[in-house]
């Protein structure tokens, strides 16, 4: 299967300006690789670097050595210290992201959140598309036009999975997607990444349920901790 | 700068007096895509959108804008009826205060229509035609397009201000702190219509804002000003995220919570 | 009368005629452009003519004939204080009758009878700037005429039709000359601006205080601001005139008794004259 993101030597610090210069290394020479179809499972410690490998992929932070290459339009584009246009491009039309938090313009309706983000269809299928995304996440009809920073935090997770499912990128990076959700919704998600993966979409999650992990990931990722810095 | 950026400038710098208000900026602008221009007073962000926009001369450095033929002029060099004309017709400048670009004295459809007036448009009925359209695109109900601006809430007056601008489709839109004056319950909608107008026209913007939950919302790429110099620039949650020059860390931490 | 002692020809001194001819050849040069000018203190106060009463003395010969209207009417007292200034200072013959005047100084009004290619015709004007009203700033001012930029009329009458369904500017009527300047007319009725256009004789306009002189040469352009779906309209009385039965003529409204009755006459003195020596006879007669 075609391999959609890889990085190769992928390295990123911090260095904490306000904390006198001091520097943090958090990922050091990451090998990483994800095939269409497949679910990769970020695995390791608290703080060891999931999230931050996470963010780096989709170029939310940026990275200091290495390469990330990402299959975009057909061909393996380099996104490690891209100019931002091309990352704009790449998130629009091959790389999704659901993030932990839930971060909207204010009194916007849910279903206007989650309708936005599809693509490639009218505004009507879209809002049609995405009621029907909602219903399956257990978000009511009442609660559709509502703006959703009222909603509980397994509520305002579904919106955020709900936005980042409905754009169908070939790439969709899941960061703790089923952290607030109980049984049943988990259960939902774990259908829907099944669905992803068989259109042939490509998933790199971090999984805080190990049940759920194991459910979903073909392979896993381990990200160890590097040493402290001085 | 390549074939197809908007609006490039190179080596801009300006002194008011001893202090110096731009040191050796440069950016550049594609179609289509909103630049946030953050930094806290005195930064020099809304002397650089002056600078721009051709409002206000710089020491050194050029703008170059390429019109919709493809063709490159320096905005500095073109002549002012050129210039205005521009600000008319493939520009637009929206203000923080929208009592200063409004004619307070005129209805709201005239506000709107004035732009199509300047442009040669002498048919009445198309002209309050297209005004009430634009009044509904920015969700002012269209029975107010008689009335007074005068009778407007602040958000409103700011979506008159923006339907005045975008009549002309400009292409390309300045705004100084768009929701800045406006109370935050108001902010929110506003903002919203924004980002929708913009997305949808394909409008390239530049915005310059003191507030990062704005740029955020709003814009693709970032640029982060202290005393006149560009610290750092690029992709807005990139930035804000990982922030690398010291500043920008200072910035981020700073924002509150609510 | 015998002119008086003491004084220039026409009161005033060759130099300010030359100034004031110099501005009125550059008038003419732009038409409907404003042309500042060194006013001079006249023996009348501002708001009396000033303006015109200069441009009359700049271009004034001893073989002229001059009448002088005021809100059509030679009888009136400034027309007549006017009359006779020039013709105790110029010695100049006078009249009344527009046919036989090669200078008309006119306060408001436009003769009835078309003029010829041997006429001036000398507006007084209280303000020149047609923006006046929509900008405050002269300079700016200044700057939308340099750059035609005159979109601001247009909302102005955008407005008056929003709010009265037509455009409600009855006098002063705003105009374009010669399709590059816009023009405040003087306080002439909306009426008489059909007449301003590719008029054969020229038109000279001075306003005193505000030291600004204009032109309209003759044969040029002049066009009432308008939208094409609300054409300008040049509005009259629906009456005849009760003295001579004219009912194409610019009709004054006149208060005649206690018990509020009123008769239409027309403004124009001299063509209502004409008429009625030509046998015309209206309803009051």
């Amino acid at each position: 299967m075609t391999t959609l993101l890889q990085t190769a030597g992928l390295g990123k610090h911090f260095t904490l300006h306000l904390r006198g210069g001091l520097t943090i290394p958090v990922l050091q020479d990451v090998d990483f690789h994800v095939a269409a179809g497949e679910c990769v499972a970020l695995v390791g410690p608290s703080g060891a670097g999931k999230t931050t490998l996470l963010r780096s992929l989709y170029g939310n932070y940026r990275a200091d050595q290495g390469s990330i290459q990402v299959r975009h339009h057909g061909a393996m584009v380099e996104l490690a210290r891209a100019a931002p246009r091309t990352v704009v491009d790449v998130r629009t039309y091959s790389m999704g992201y659901v993030s932990q938090f839930l971060r909207v313009v204010p009194r916007v309706p849910a279903l206007d959140i989650v309708a936005e983000a599809a693509r490639g269809v009218s505004p009507e299928q879209a809002r049609t598309l995405a009621a029907a995304l909602l219903l399956r996440l257990n978000i009511p009809r009442r609660l559709h036009a509502l703006p959703p920073a009222t909603f509980s935090g397994g509520e305002q997770q579904r919106i955020n999975l709900a936005r980042g499912f409905i754009g169908r990128h070939p790439i969709l990076l899941l960061d703790e997607p089923t952290a607030s959700l109980d049984a049943d919704n988990r259960d939902i998600v774990v259908g829907m990444i099944d669905e992803a993966k068989a259109l042939g979409i490509a998933i790199v999650g971090i999984f805080h349920d190990v049940s759920t992990r194991d459910r979903v990931a073909d392979r896993t990722y381990s990200v160890a901790p590097l040493q402290d810095a001085a | 700068m390549t074939d197809d950026t908007l609006l490039s400038a190179r080596g801009l710098n300006l002194r008011f007096g001893p202090v110096p208000a731009l040191v050796d900026v440069a950016v550049d602008l594609w179609p289509g895509e909103v630049l946030a221009i953050v930094g806290e007073s005195g930064s020099g962000k809304t002397t650089l959108l002056n600078v721009l926009s051709g409002r206000l001369r710089p020491d050194d450095g050029v703008v170059w804008y390429r019109d919709p033929a493809g063709k490159l002029h320096d905005v500095h060099a073109m002549p002012a009826p050129k210039l205005r004309a521009l600000h008319r017709s493939d520009w637009g400048f929206v203000q923080q205060d929208p009592r200063a670009a409004l004619r307070m004295g005129v209805s709201a459809g005239g506000n709107v229509g004035e732009r199509l007036m300047a442009q040669g448009l002498r048919h009445y009925g198309n002209i309050r035609e297209q005004a009430i359209d634009w009044l509904r695109q920015v969700e002012i109900d269209a029975a107010r397009v008689d009335d007074m601006p005068r009778t407007f809430s602040g958000g409103m007056l700011q979506r008159l201000q923006i339907a005045r601008t975008l009549v002309t489709h400009p292409r390309l839109v300045f705004m100084d702190e768009p929701t800045g004056g406006l109370d935050v319950s108001v902010q929110a909608r506003l903002l919203d219509l924004i980002r929708s107008l913009v997305a949808r026209l394909n409008i390239a913007a530049v915005l310059v804002t003191h507030d990062l939950a704005v740029a955020r919302l709003l814009a693709h790429r970032i640029v982060v000003m202290q005393r006149g110099v560009v610290v750092e620039a690029g992709l807005t949650d990139q930035v804000l995220d990982d922030p690398q020059h010291a500043y920008t860390q200072l910035l981020v931490s700073s924002v509150l919570q609510a | 009368m015998t002119t008086i002692s003491g004084y220039n020809f026409a009161y005033l001194d060759e130099q300010t005629k030359r100034m004031i001819r110099r501005a009125l050849l550059k008038a003419v040069a732009i038409p409907g452009h404003q042309i500042p000018f060194g006013s001079r203190e006249m023996p009348l106060p501002y708001g009396w003519g000033t303006g015109g009463i200069q441009i009359t003395a700049a271009i004034l010969g001893a073989a002229d004939v001059l009448k002088v209207i005021d809100q059509g009417a030679d009888d009136t007292t400034n027309a007549v204080s006017i009359r006779r200034f020039f013709a105790k200072t110029a010695g100049v013959a006078t009249t009344t009758r527009t046919d036989a005047a090669t200078v008309i100084q006119t306060r408001h009004r436009i003769p009835e009878a078309p003029l010829t290619a041997n006429q001036i015709l000398v507006y007084q004007v209280p303000q020149p700037e047609p923006l006046v009203k929509l900008e405050p700033s002269r300079a700016e001012t200044r700057r939308m005429h340099a750059l035609a930029e005159y979109g601001a009329m247009h909302v102005r009458l955008y407005e008056d039709i929003t709010r009265f369904g037509q455009v409600a500017i009855s006098y002063d009527y705003p105009v374009m000359v010669n399709d590059r300047y816009l023009m405040a007319p003087s306080p002439i009725p909306a009426f008489d601006n059909p007449k301003l256009h590719q008029m054969p004789a020229l038109q000279l306009f001075g306003a005193g205080r505000e030291k600004r002189i204009y032109a309209i040469p003759p044969y040029t352009n002049v066009r009432s601001l308008d939208f094409e779906d609300h054409p300008f309209r040049a509005g009259r009385a629906p009456h005849a005139c009760g003295l001579c039965g004219s009912d194409t003529s610019y009709l004054d409204e006149v208060v005649v008794d206690n018990e509020g009755g009123r008769l239409f006459v027309c403004s124009d003195t001299d063509y209502c004259e004409t008429r009625r020596d030509a046998g015309h006879a209206g309803d009051a007669a």
